[in-house]
């Protein structure tokens, strides 16, 4: 039967419009989804930003089912997760899609940071949304540490061993800090209890609270695109972006295809390869926590060992722990270091793209150099590729500014 | 009330009062979160000195005792042991142990850095980033090795009175905890008041 819309007494414009006045559902879809306009020339690098988003949720979905068996307690914690691998049902898909996970959370989240580079997202206006993206990345590194941790095998301890006792090297107060994180004179049940809080509370909060901001931010000054042009300076007579499409259904179906292919790589992994050799799972940590052995060769995973390889490059531990923290941090300063008047490569000149280039192989250089053995000839790689490191930051005010760029287009342009 | 009769100076000075006054109760409210996630009173019971009896040990050889969940090395020393510390002082980067007076007790701040000469007492955590040190006790003169303790973590050594060399990571020498010798042949760590 058809609906009488001017029937006396009835409430007009149905169930949508008694939500709309009550709650501004509808506003926030036009704004965040069906009526926000990203640019058409958009590539295969902007896939990372919604990759992150379902990494983010399948952390959320398998740890919230893990913690349902896992024990945080130092006597309990190897067996419980060993009795989730054999005894839970479907407990081993479970936890291999939490280890898979945090991997491919780092993966996608360095390419999500890379394209930013390529492209010049950072620049001004989008400098909050990047530090408010860095500030994600900073709680993803303690989120991944602490979780980590949790197991209890011979690397959780002593990878926690090491990382904690880096603040030991701040002066004065270093060796009470140590003492303070661990709430015990050495690492132990208590460590890995509270530990435990900030893995699964504290860390996983400020994640989806920064991730929302992360996303305002960005939605409020519109996304870049692979020409580093604002597409909001040429808007049409309906005051939609020439070059922009709505996000939804265009951008999100065509990001469809990348979450699927995503998932069968991911897949892939969680069912053939889920410990990748030792990079993803580490041999080591399939022994119980052992506080009278350091195993023979000891690494952090290799989504730290960029930083890690810093740190073993420098010979005293007070600068080698500045050093660290500094390359974990300096990234933050790039809206501020790069002096180029345009955004994306496409546009830029030959020192830029030099630059650029060494720091990928700087970068992945130092992630192998930091799951080697610290001595001989990768003692000495690794400090030259610090000296890299360092300089694309530190030297960044300089070349962008003395390099030649092309003149911009008015229009976004295809490449393919 | 008009804006003309709004008194500014006594809005502005209520502000900055309720302000000032919740920074103060904030901070006082954090005092107890914060002490919280200090070493309880059950951890620190836990810290009891442990004994170490001495009669099975044979010269040159090391047990591994836990103490506060610490690794600690105790080492007899062999007298031949003994008559190497000397020669590899001028490799060593605080010989005397005067750089570091929280390092250890200071009955222990001598050149075998023990109460007794025959027995080290030391934390087996390198004093860079806390790896348990290997014990590596063969003399190699060819690499220069005199024995001691390696790090596998990062390369640092120590003699074979836990003092670190030159060059390496580990910027001091490896700590002693607080012991003493009940009898001749029982140690307890964790406890030296009393006799040294």
């Amino acid at each position: 039967m058809a609906r009488i819309e001017t029937e006396v007494g009835k409430p007009q414009g149905g169930f949508m419009k008694w939500i709309d006045d009550r709650f501004p559902f509808t506003k926030t879809m036009e704004h965040h989804v069906t009526k926000y306009y990203a640019a058409k020339n958009f590539n295969w690098w902007y896939i990372f930003g919604v990759l992150a988003f379902v990494v983010l949720a399948i952390q959320l979905i398998t740890g919230i089912f893990l913690t349902m068996n896992y024990k945080p307690s130092a006597t309990e914690a190897f067996a419980s997760v060993e009795y989730i691998m054999r005894d839970v049902e479907w407990g081993w898909l479970i936890r291999y899609m939490h280890s898979t996970g945090a991997s491919f959370f780092f993966v996608v989240v360095y390419l999500h940071m890379f394209r930013a580079m390529l492209y010049g997202s950072y620049k001004k206006p989008r400098e909050l949304i990047w530090i408010i993206g860095m500030l994600i990345f900073f709680v993803l590194m303690a989120e991944a540490f602490a979780g980590y941790l949790l197991p209890w095998g011979q690397m959780s301890y002593w990878g926690a061993q090491v990382i904690i006792s880096l603040f030991g090297a701040i002066p004065v107060i270093g060796d009470g800090l140590v003492e303070y994180i661990k709430g015990d004179y050495a690492i132990s049940d208590i460590t890995l209890n509270r530990f435990f809080a900030l893995h699964v509370i504290v860390l996983p909060l400020a994640l989806i609270g920064l991730v929302f901001v992360h996303i305002v931010a960005l939605h409020e000054v519109g996304s870049n695109n692979p020409d580093g042009i604002e597409i909001k300076d040429n808007k049409g007579p309906d005051g939609v972006p020439v070059d922009g499409i709505a996000f939804h259904p265009y951008h999100t179906s065509k990001d469809l295809v990348g979450i699927i292919v995503f998932l069968m790589i991911f897949s892939a992994v969680v069912f053939f390869a889920p410990e990748m050799g030792g990079f993803f799972l580490e041999h080591a940590n399939f022994e119980k926590a052992n506080v009278t052995a350091t195993p023979e060769h000891i690494a952090p995973v290799w989504y730290f060992t960029p930083y890690y390889a810093i740190l073993r490059a420098v010979p005293d531990k007070f600068w080698g722990f500045v050093l660290f923290a500094i390359s974990v941090v300096l990234p933050l300063f790039l809206p501020w270091l790069d002096r180029s008047r345009v955004r994306s490569i496409r546009y830029r000149g030959w020192m830029y793209k030099t630059a650029l280039t060494t720091f990928v192989i700087t970068f992945l250089m130092l992630l192998w150099l930091g799951l080697q053995p610290a001595e001989g000839l990768y003692v000495l790689l690794a400090r030259i590729f610090t000296v890299l490191y360092f300089a694309f930051f530190l030297l960044m005010p300089y070349y962008t500014a003395k390099d030649k760029t092309k003149p911009l287009p008015d229009r976004v342009v295809y490449h393919g | 009330m008009t804006e003309d009769d709004l008194d500014r100076n006594r809005r502005h000075f209520l502000s900055v009062a309720a302000a000032a006054t919740g920074v103060v109760g904030a901070a006082a409210v954090a005092i107890p979160f914060i002490s919280s996630l200090k070493p309880s009173a059950r951890a620190q019971a836990l810290g009891a000195p442990v004994e170490v009896p001495l009669g099975s040990i044979q010269p040159g050889e090391m047990v591994r005792v836990v103490w506060r969940g610490k690794l600690v090395f105790v080492l007899r020393r062999t007298e031949e042991m003994l008559e190497r510390l000397p020669s590899v002082v001028d490799d060593l980067r605080d010989p005397d142990s005067t750089e570091f007076a929280d390092h250890q007790p200071d009955y222990a701040a001598n050149e075998t850095r023990s109460v007794k000469p025959e027995y080290l007492v030391v934390e087996g955590s390198c004093t860079h980033l806390g790896c348990a040190p290997l014990e590596d006790f063969e003399v190699r003169p060819a690499e220069g090795w005199e024995g001691g303790f390696f790090c596998p973590c990062h390369g640092s050594k120590f003699d074979l009175a836990g003092r670190v060399y030159k060059g390496v990571p580990a910027p001091s020498n490896l700590r002693v905890p607080p012991h003493r010798f009940v009898r001749d042949d029982l140690i307890l760590i964790g406890q030296d008041t009393g006799a040294a």
